[in-house]
């Protein structure tokens, strides 16, 4: 399913914010929030998640149902795993566009990465 | 230090171009000296330079600087030798403010408004700049405060929080500006004059200025009020500059100067009924500054070409925003006052400018005591401080005057004296209204002149005062002026040829004043209520910390004087 | 032993009401902070000592090892990176701005991930505002575009906005008319009388159908913007120009979403225009409890509130080239030192990797991804717990943090003038 992706802070991300390696963080943040149609739609259950894809790059995400969410979008809390899905391009003005992102969405059995997985295999300047 | 063979001009201590040798002794002037000698010989001497208002630190400042990349990127210097980088012209960044007046002679200047609650700002803003010994005026005519007492006719509430806000803004003196519209622009509406009732708070601003200055009176400040009219830049207003100051004239000052100081006279000598008919009033306004002894002005000369018009008078500057179209920042601050700013661009053919630019000059040439008169510019309302040395040359020379006067608005002449006034000042009044007279009107009493113990701060200009006309010769006089030979602050030499030597650091001036316990008292009830209900900050949080004051000087002034 | 009156270190609210009970030179318990204040007095798990990047491990050192490691890497570069700043003290700031000068490098702070569009905003229009407390005594209609108070800032609404109590204003919430613009319903939506869902990236367009509206323009408006009916518009221009006194409170939905400054620039003309016909004031919801001092800070000393390059001896700005993200877009800086933000959690994947491939310097309190990504990484102490200094609230307020505990860990000021120190040294050496 297309959808538009918006990234914003939740209390919980905040709360985490200053303890981002912890397991806690890894729940508050690698959620996608979905409305309860979209959440029906893609047969998302207990156990399972949705992976997010776009030019940018793809990650897994755990569901979430929103009811303040319209169908056709899904909101995810700031953070790394967000930023997966957000382009470099600062459209001239140095800010990057962090909401209003097309997004592929479909359900998988994929695992949520964790936070030291979701940096592994970055490229190391050698010193 | 000796500083030999100058030229020397010291007003305050009769001293009015004698040629005379100087001495510094451990910063100060002193009878005798020894070490480093200058060769002043046949050169202009003065005091180094005080400007008793401009705005330089601040929220206002800062914001007119973050709204302004535009400004930023004219006078950009980049850092070199001691100097940080500088950016900036009508707006410029704390390093240029400082390095900038030291250039150009001047080693002392004030903040002219700020709200006690953003005190905390100004100090850290000040606290950056280099070299100048600096100060803030504390604004009181739209506090929430100020009012009730003076609607309770409650002066020894007043004083005690006057001299409460100062300690706790670290402030130098009163500062009242648009008295009463401060308040009513907090609901987007402003006063009509000095009799026109406050919103909500039944008193008028006339009110407020009589009890303000009752109080400062009776605190004995060092400094007297100082005033920015209602109706500030509408045409007609001078009616209210003069109805105001009828108010103040039987007031009895506690020291040796003025009841009140006018703000930026010339925004508000202002005749006609509109733009249309728009003219001077500078005459009926010097022939008041000429026939009564309570008052003093500073110009608030304007310049052609940019500014950025800053003030508290925040109708006025929303005001200025719809006239020009252009973009405009505000700043209501809670309890205590409104601002706002305005970038401006004065124009040579726009027959009001030319008459503003004209309305500061008359009314430094057309009053008679120099002691009454500041030369400023309203930094950066007026222009910016870097174009003092204009300023001076234009009241020093008639050629200069009428060659710039054939460039304006053909429609000039009809609207002003100046083209008919054949005076020009001289050294003696230019030390005057740039060096003693704002000392003296601050109530600064080591500033502005050379008598023993006053601090060493002096300016050395490459001007031969004995051989050059500067009547004829101005141009001369405005590059010399715009780049001091020496500058020497504190009795150190931190300017020479334009080139900034050292760079120490400043002191800032604040007072201290002392009233009955049981005024303290009775105030502290009601800024318990106001801070428990109404301000959105605490009250063990609110006044400036020491740390923001790393060099105070702290004058001492109350209704009793502390015993030592 | 209890500190009253203490100042929270977390979001832009910069609440200074905070009690907070110390024991033996611990923190116990905080009471008046919301859960992201608490969270932050109460503490986390901290980085033990500063580290440096061996053979792709990092492995303790000393704090001046780590200072001349920092020192070297930064003159080495052509053009570092200076980054973060949010979440520390002016004090700090100051000296950051010293070093970038010094080192000719880049300064920018994480509002060019945040609150960026609205500073360009300011630049175009102004910014009509006030501080908070006049908010607080004097609004009667309140409107949240684009913005989550009650997850973002939570205590805003009870301290400054929707529910509190002032001169004018006694009735509190039961006086004021809320209005929350959004994409979607949020916890603050709930709190609200009005609430105007919007299409996402139609911020542009509904400001401009208002201003229109409040102009008395409306014929021209068509019937439906941004997926919300004319009529639906109509009622919300209808309400701001009912207002005594409006606010508007924007956030990240409008600088982060398509038009980016241009949405700001349209809400600043849009609050511009209502001042013509009644007082109206508006206010970016700054995230962190400092980045409007970096701001400050920032403008006072270069001229410019962000994004200023110092490479060439002057400052220079430009953002869209000289914002952090431009240059690790444009693998433009070649090292960076990551100051009291999270560059590798905040940033665009393909900048972290950009970042990733630049040596890093870190100084935090706290291990994060950017500790992953670091070659130096030196431990701080926290600003405004374990050390004092300076803060500018998102109204412009500027108050003094308190220190409530010791700390053997060195403030960011500290951390700062020592690598100043190892830069002035190395510069001698280099000179010989």
């Amino acid at each position: 399913m297309k959808a538009i992706m918006i990234s914003g802070r939740t209390l919980a991300q905040g709360a985490g914010c200053e303890c981002k390696m912890s397991p806690d963080f890894l729940k508050a943040v690698s959620l996608c929030h979905l409305s309860k149609g979209d959440y029906d739609a893609l047969g998302l259950c207990e156990g399972k998640n949705v992976q997010l894809k776009n030019e940018f790059g793809q990650v897994v995400l755990a569901p979430k149902v929103d009811a303040g969410l319209r169908q056709g979008m899904v909101f995810i809390p700031m953070g790394p795993w967000a930023n997966v899905l957000v382009g470099p391009d600062t459209g001239g003005c140095g800010t990057p566009q962090f909401k209003g992102i097309e997004v592929e969405v479909e359900a998988t059995d994929a695992s949520v990465l964790e936070i030291r997985d979701l940096f592994r295999g970055l490229r190391r300047a050698q010193t | 230090m000796i500083i030999k063979g100058g030229i020397v001009y010291d007003p305050a201590n009769g001293i009015f171009g004698e040629e005379m040798d100087l001495c510094v002794d451990e910063g100060r002037m002193a009878e005798d000296g020894k070490g480093e000698v200058i060769d002043a010989r046949g050169l202009l001497v003065m005091p180094g330079g005080v400007d008793a208002h401009s705005h330089i630190a601040g929220t206002k400042v800062n914001t007119g600087r973050i709204m302004r990349p535009d400004d930023a990127r004219l006078g950009i210097e980049p850092r070199s030798g001691v100097c940080r980088p500088c950016t900036g012209y009508t707006v410029p960044n704390c390093y240029a403010i400082g390095y900038r007046y030291a250039r150009m002679g001047y080693t002392t200047a004030f903040e002219a408004a700020t709200p006690i609650i953003e005190a905390r700002h100004t100090h850290e803003e000040l606290e950056e700049i280099p070299i100048l010994d600096k100060g803030a005026l504390t604004l009181f005519g739209n506090n929430w405060e100020v009012m009730e007492c003076v609607r309770d006719k409650d002066i020894g509430k007043l004083a005690a929080y006057v001299a409460w806000g100062l300690r706790s803004a670290r402030g130098y003196g009163v500062k009242i500006v648009n008295p009463g519209g401060g308040e009513a622009w907090g609901f987007g509406s402003n006063v009509k004059g000095p009799n026109d009732p406050v919103p909500n708070f039944d008193v008028t601003g006339a009110e407020i200025i009589c009890g303000l200055a009752q109080a400062n009176e009776m605190l004995r400040l060092p400094h007297s009020i100082h005033l920015h009219f209602n109706n500030l830049g509408k045409p007609g207003n001078y009616t209210t500059a003069l109805e105001t100051l009828e108010l103040l004239k039987d007031i009895k000052p506690s020291r040796m100067r003025q009841v009140v100081h006018v703000a930026h006279m010339q925004f508000s000598a202002y005749g006609g009924t509109s733009w249309r008919d728009f003219e001077s009033k500078a005459p009926v306004i010097a022939d008041y500054f000429n026939s009564h002894n309570h008052a003093t002005m500073d110009l608030g000369q304007l310049l052609f070409g940019s500014a950025t018009t800053m003030t508290a008078d925040a109708p006025l500057e929303y005001g200025n925003a719809r006239l020009t179209h252009n973009k405009w920042s505000n700043h209501d601050i809670e309890l205590e006052e409104s601002s706002g700013v305005v970038p401006m661009v004065y124009f040579r053919k726009m027959l009001v400018n030319a008459v503003q630019w004209a309305i500061g000059l008359e009314l430094a040439l057309l009053t008679r005591d120099p002691w009454k008169v500041l030369m400023t510019t309203d930094h950066p309302n007026g222009s910016p401080f870097i174009n003092y040395p204009e300023v001076i040359t234009l009241l020093m020379s008639k050629p200069k005057r009428d060659a710039e006067m054939a460039t304006l608005h053909e429609q000039l002449p009809k609207r002003t004296s100046l083209g008919g006034i054949e005076r020009e000042l001289d050294w003696t009044e230019i030390a005057i209204m740039t060096r003693a007279a704002p000392a003296r009107i601050l109530g600064l009493v080591d500033k502005g002149h050379f008598g023993p113990g006053a601090d060493a701060d002096i300016s050395i200009y490459n001007l031969r005062p004995e051989e050059i006309d500067p009547s004829r010769d101005h141009a001369l006089v405005k590059k010399a002026l715009a780049a001091a030979k020496y500058t020497i602050k504190s009795g150190i030499v931190v300017s020479q040829e334009g080139q900034i030597l050292a760079a120490p650091q400043g002191r800032t001036f604040w007072v201290d004043a002392a009233v009955p316990k049981a005024d303290t008292d009775r105030l502290m009830v009601d800024l318990q209520e106001k801070f428990e209900k109404y301000y959105s900050v605490r009250l063990s949080n609110y006044a400036v910390q020491d740390a923001y004051i790393p060099n105070p000087k702290v004058i001492r002034a109350g209704i009793q004087m502390e015993v030592a | 032993m209890i500190v009253e009156d203490a100042i929270c270190s977390f979001c832009g609210c910069l609440c200074d009401d905070i009690n907070v009970e110390v024991e033996e030179g611990k923190i116990k318990r905080v009471r008046h902070a919301c859960r992201l204040g608490s969270s932050k007095i109460l503490g986390h798990d901290r980085i033990k000592a500063p580290m440096i990047r061996r053979g792709g491990k990092l492995s303790e050192v000393s704090y001046q090892e780590a200072y001349d490691r920092a020192a070297e890497i930064l003159l080495r570069a052509q053009k570092p990176l200076l980054y973060g700043w949010a979440s520390t003290v002016c004090e700090a700031q100051k000296k950051g701005i010293l070093l970038a000068e010094e080192v000719g490098g880049v300064l920018d702070s994480t509002a060019t991930v945040c609150h960026g569009p609205s500073v360009i905003g300011i630049e175009e229009k102004g910014l009509p505002g006030a501080t908070l407390g006049q908010v607080k005594n004097r609004a009667d209609t309140i409107v949240f575009w684009g913005c989550n108070p009650a997850e973002a800032h939570p205590r805003h609404s009870l301290r400054y906005s929707s529910n509190v109590c002032g001169r004018f204003t006694p009735e509190g919430r039961a006086g004021r008319t809320i209005v929350v613009v959004d994409v979607r319903e949020t916890r603050t939506s709930k709190n609200a009388d009005k609430t105007v869902i919007i299409q996402p990236g139609t911020d542009y367009e509904v400001i401009s159908a208002l201003r229109m509206l409040v102009a008395g323009k409306g014929d021209g408006v068509p019937d439906e913007v941004g997926g919300v009916p004319k009529a639906e518009l109509d009622g919300l221009a209808k309400t701001l120009l009912a207002a005594r006194f409006g606010a508007v409170f924007f956030g990240l939905g409008i600088t982060h979403s398509r038009g980016r400054y241009k949405n700001i620039d349209n809400a600043l003309s849009l609050v511009a225009e209502l001042n013509s016909h009644t007082k109206f004031v508006i206010m970016p919801m700054r995230g962190h409890y400092n980045v409007g001092g970096i701001g400050q800070v920032l403008a006072w000393s270069s001229g410019f509130p962000m994004s200023v390059d110092f490479t060439r001896n002057a400052p220079y700005f430009n953002p869209g080239e000289t914002a952090a993200c431009d240059l690790l877009a444009k693998a433009d800086t070649d090292a960076a030192m990551i100051i009291a933000a999270d560059a590798a959690s905040s940033f665009p994947r393909a900048a972290v990797e950009a970042l990733a491939k630049i040596p890093v310097i870190q100084i935090d309190p706290y291990e994060n991804p950017t500790t992953l990504i670091s070659e130096v990484v030196i431990p701080s102490a926290i600003a405004g717990v374990e050390a004092e200094g300076t803060a500018y609230r998102m109204d412009g307020m500027a108050l003094r943090m308190r220190k409530l505990v010791d700390t053997s860990y060195p403030s960011d000021e500290e951390i700062l003038s020592h690598i100043l120190e190892s830069v002035h040294r190395l510069q001698r050496g280099l000179e010989r």
